[in-house]
């Protein structure tokens, strides 16, 4: 019977003195916490995944409490709940966002896009890049190597025959595959309504670019001139869309020979 | 002297704590992935087994002074979780980066079947190396001598993480699969060293 009362004494009496000792500590040592901020790190979807310019999600949140930034509407995950719900706590005006997805601008899978040598290193992008700029004769094409899917916090990009190609239905618009990509081929566009788009940055002149690839931009300038709006100019002997001018009336596509230009819905 | 230098050795190479006793695997797999924080997990866990001896000795002591041995196992666990939450408000006050880059596993260490297993073990050690008058300062530096393998076994594996990062692993066999054979063969390594106490002629 002593024994059970001395187990019970002595146990209680230890966890009595640690309870006493956290207490105290506790109290002498607090870090005062930021009421704000950790309400905000509440309503951030907690990816971490960088999109805002911050560390993280943490220290979006206490930047934001400490008046570091005032742009609520940074999150692009979070989209404009999160930008809205972030005003309300700091009594800000939420920012409108508009909802993007990723997009990977190369269409020359292994069938269409030609193949210079046979690459049997490292399976990453950016280490195959360094090698005479991949194994591809179109050295601004993606590899397919899946540096970005690798990269992806939401598991959106997948690898179909050789190409990145993004879900724009799980894709958040985060930037961490237009930052990791190395031959700088993803990009960001509205998401939801049809545009015109040209998946191609072939950089090249239009005799290398046709031998390099079925599907690229040759730069011929036809849809420039098709287009009723003026919506396309050429960059450096690739087409580019401005989106806020295209109607998506698909008068482009039609006169495209390589197909590079085509209307997609995002 | 002699036995001193024997206690380092079998802590750190030929009975270490991760390798052969697989103690403290989940930290092992969770935090090695890079050497900073790798580093920063094994320094607490010196820390933490040091000061869990120190105090666990005396409590030891009054167990057994009242014939309540069978009680170790609780005790023990209610005094390690009390310093590691000691440990935890020191650093989130004072070394905040470190807090941050350790995250969960800093209160993992609670339940660190390492820290508990160093205790144990010391106190079955008195029995078994009585002849070595085997007590508080033995118990100490086989404390420290298992904390400094944990730290090479994750330094170790750090290591070879960073080399599979680049890797090409087949699908199938990629994350964890991968990593986890990777621990097996570097902790086959570790029999190279079997024999090396009694080979030294320190024991």
């Amino acid at each position: 019977m002593t024994q059970i009362i001395y187990a019970v004494v002595i146990v209680a009496g230890i966890g009595l003195l640690a309870g006493l000792l956290l207490s105290v500590l506790s109290k002498l040592m607090a870090v005062k916490a930021d009421e704000k901020a950790q309400q905000i790190e509440e309503i951030l979807p907690g990816a971490n995944c960088g999109a805002c310019g911050f560390a993280g999600c943490s220290a979006y949140a206490s930047a934001l409490s400490q008046g570091e930034t005032a742009d609520t509407g940074l999150c692009a995950p979070g989209g404009n709940e999160t930008s809205k719900k972030i005003a309300g706590i700091m009594g800000l005006a939420s920012a409108d966002i508009m909802p993007m997805t990723a997009v990977v601008c190369c269409k020359g899978s292994r069938d269409k896009a030609e193949t210079k040598m046979i690459y049997s290193g490292v399976q990453s992008c950016k280490l195959a890049s360094q090698l005479f700029g991949g194994d591809k004769s179109c050295t601004y094409g993606c590899l397919g190597l899946g540096d970005c899917a690798r990269a992806c916090p939401y598991d959106a990009i997948l690898l179909c025959d050789g190409i990145a190609v993004v879900n724009p239905s799980l894709c958040k618009a985060c930037k961490v595959c237009v930052n990791t990509c190395p031959k700088n081929l993803i990009e960001l566009m509205p998401k939801g309504h049809l545009t015109a788009g040209v998946l191609c940055k072939n950089h090249d002149k239009g005799a290398k670019t046709k031998k390099d690839c079925a599907v690229g931009c040759i730069g011929c300038t036809k849809c420039v001139k098709a287009c009723p709006n003026n919506a396309i100019t050429m960059d450096n002997f690739v087409a580019r869309v401005d989106n806020s001018l295209c109607t998506a009336c698909g008068a482009c596509s039609e006169v495209c020979p390589t197909k590079a230009i085509d209307l997609i819905k995002l | 002297m002699k036995f001193f230098i024997a206690l380092l050795v079998m802590g750190i190479l030929t009975q270490n704590f991760t390798l052969s006793k697989f103690l403290g695997i989940c930290p092992f797999l969770g935090v090695s992935k890079k050497l900073n924080t790798a580093l920063g997990m094994s320094a607490a866990v010196i820390f933490v087994m040091l000061i869990a001896t120190a105090v666990t000795y005396p409590v030891n002591m009054l167990l057994i002074n009242y014939d309540l041995e069978f009680l170790q196992t609780i005790v023990f666990i209610l005094v390690i979780a009390a310093l590691v939450q000691t440990v935890e408000i020191v650093l989130k006050k004072y070394v905040k980066s470190l807090y941050n880059s350790l995250g969960i596993y800093l209160p993992l260490i609670t339940t660190n079947c390492a820290v508990l297993g160093v205790v144990i073990l010391n106190i079955d050690n008195i029995s078994i190396y009585s002849a070595y008058n085997y007590g508080f300062l033995h118990s100490m530096i086989n404390s420290f001598a298992a904390g400094v393998g944990f730290m090479l076994a994750m330094v170790l594996f750090a290591g070879v993480r960073s080399r599979l990062e680049t890797a090409d692993v087949p699908r199938f066999l990629q994350g964890l699969p991968i990593t986890l054979i990777a621990a097996s063969i570097v902790s086959v390594s570790f029999l190279g060293f079997a024999g090396l106490v009694e080979g030294m002629g320190l024991m």
